[in-house]
């Protein structure tokens, strides 16, 4: 049963991520987009990371899509549907290429896994990672910092004059 | 056969390099600023595979994964800034068109 939610999850994640640089509407794009990040979380689910499949909802299908969403509301009678630029052959074979390699370099190294059972539920012991001295707690206060740099960011670029 | 750390790893690089192309090839910068959420989503799922499988009790990929939510959040919102400012600006969203930097 496992096997087959990843494998429906799998080709859901790939077909909404195709249907976001191939469908020509914009606003149906950023539908699919939007898709994607719940599978995403559902992902999240199966590898028994709660906590990330929980705040992957809050913040991307939560807030990330609505700004998404308002940018293009805002922009919308300049954009004639989702064109291509002049580099579609370039980008295709470039990122061939490198998917090429990514398999190559992912099936051929031998990876190191470990067989003890995965931990659950997250939160706390993310939490106690999070938060305790020894642990990440000067990055968190970086990103504290860096989150209001952006709001700052932000409004001092959309301020009227 | 069952699922392990390359099937996860291999989709993360299916998503990584869809998201690529369309960074490279789009025009529309709110497609653009998509494609990149798609890739920084890929990164994540690999970090959160990687804590699955190889320190299934550190959770330190999982640790990684949340700063990068983080950073892709203040980057969307920043983005979506500077886009709107240029529509403002000068009318237009297509990338080809954006050439304030060459004189």
């Amino acid at each position: 049963v496992f096997n087959l939610i990843f494998w429906v999850l799998a080709v859901l994640a790939v077909v909404s991520a195709l249907a976001v640089i191939m469908i020509r509407d914009v606003f149906r794009a950023a539908m699919a987009l939007i898709f994607l990040f719940l599978v995403i979380a559902a992902i999240y689910v199966t590898l028994s990371a709660d906590f990330l499949a929980i705040v992957q909802i809050l913040v991307y299908v939560g807030a990330i899509s609505i700004l998404i969403i308002v940018g293009i509301m805002l922009t919308r009678d300049v954009t004639h549907g989702n064109p291509s630029g002049k580099f579609v052959v370039p980008a295709l074979v470039a990122g061939i290429l490198l998917f090429i390699v990514l398999a190559f370099t992912v099936t051929n190294t031998i990876w190191n896994v470990s067989t003890s059972p995965p931990l659950e539920p997250t939160t706390a012991p993310l939490g106690q990672k999070l938060f305790s001295p020894g642990g990440y707690l000067f990055p968190v206060e970086m990103v504290a910092i860096l989150l209001l740099t952006a709001v700052l960011g932000a409004i001092v670029l959309l301020r009227e004059k | 056969m069952t699922i392990g750390l390359e099937h996860y790893l291999i989709l993360s690089g299916i998503l990584f390099c869809i998201g690529f192309i369309g960074v490279v090839s789009k025009r529309n910068a709110v497609v653009i600023l998509m494609c990149i959420e798609i890739m920084l989503n890929a990164v994540n799922i690999a970090l959160v595979a990687f804590s699955r499988y190889i320190v299934p009790a550190a959770l330190t990929g999982q640790v990684f994964a949340i700063f990068v939510i983080a950073v892709a959040a203040a980057e969307a919102a920043v983005g979506i800034a500077i886009i709107i400012t240029i529509y403002k600006n000068r009318e237009t969203i297509n990338v080809d068109k954006f050439n304030l930097f060459k004189w």
